[in-house]
């Protein structure tokens, strides 16, 4: 399954979020993909987003280095990059390489979206 | 015993059917269906790291995948064909290429063996000056073969 990416604004109490809900695989194949997609969102100027990875079937060390690049990007103009994800197979995959301690991970959208700190 | 060898061409598309075909393989091997979504990750990082070796050398050689049933075990080696030439071999990829860019494939890179170790029990690797081989093994209960 190819990798589905979908962006979206909403705002929350810290701000205007913007959510990009990622679907299918993300491996060595479809991450670059991904990749573009952030970099596009922070040279527009959108420096908080919330990925929503639920509808995410596949995540490998690739997909994880995307999502470190992001979040090194966003924290560069003092954004955030938070994460959606209940799925045990991917939140282990975060687990075992220690990025649990350096991305929040939410449960909900909303919740992700109303977090400030 | 039974083996399946897979060849692809070193191309980030291939890894998701190497992945595929490992995990069909080690569900008939008769690995427990919770650790399949281990051997998918574990076999799909193996590959891609393996693609990346054969890319930044400009290796056109395809990547190499034998998945083995065995009596109490289902075993995976991905080699790939470059050689270590020393300590600095890691350092091949520098030649010209933008510097950020192999810097960020080191990185994925070691994350990559970093999963692969923290997913797997029993992983060795070794490099040779023909290629490396990451093997990696997961028990299996033999299924008794079923006439169809």
């Amino acid at each position: 399954m190819d990798l589905s990416l979908s962006t979206r604004n909403v705002s929350g109490p810290g701000g205007d979020r913007t959510v990009v809900e990622v679907g299918g695989e993300i491996d060595v194949y479809t991450a670059p993909k991904l990749r573009e997609q952030l970099v596009e969102l922070v040279n527009d100027g959108s420096y908080h987003l919330v990925v929503d990875m639920e509808g995410v079937d596949f995540l490998d060390s690739t997909g994880l280095g995307v999502l470190v690049g992001g979040l090194k990007r966003v924290r560069a103009h003092e954004g955030s990059l938070r994460l959606v994800c209940n799925q045990e197979r991917i939140l282990k995959i975060f687990r075992i390489t220690g990025l649990t301690k350096v991305f929040p991970i939410h449960t909900t959208v909303d919740e992700a979206v109303a977090a400030t700190d | 015993m039974a083996t399946v060898e897979l060849r692809f061409s070193a191309q980030p598309e291939h890894v998701r059917t190497a992945r595929l075909v490992a995990a069909a393989v080690a569900r008939r091997a008769g690995v427990e269906e919770a650790v399949l979504d281990e051997v998918r990750l574990a076999v799909g990082e193996a590959c891609s790291r393996a693609v990346g070796l054969h890319r930044s050398h400009g290796i056109t050689a395809p990547v190499r995948v034998v998945l083995a049933e065995e009596e109490k075990t289902f075993s995976i080696e991905v080699g790939d064909e470059v050689p270590t030439s020393g300590a600095g071999s890691t350092a091949a990829s520098a030649d010209g290429g933008a510097a950020t860019e192999d810097t960020d494939a080191e990185g994925e890179d070691e994350m990559g063996l970093a999963v692969i170790s923290g997913l797997v029990d029993d992983v060795e690797v070794s490099t040779t000056e023909y290629g490396g081989v990451i093997r990696m093994s997961w028990p299996a209960t033999s299924v008794v073969a079923t006439t169809p």
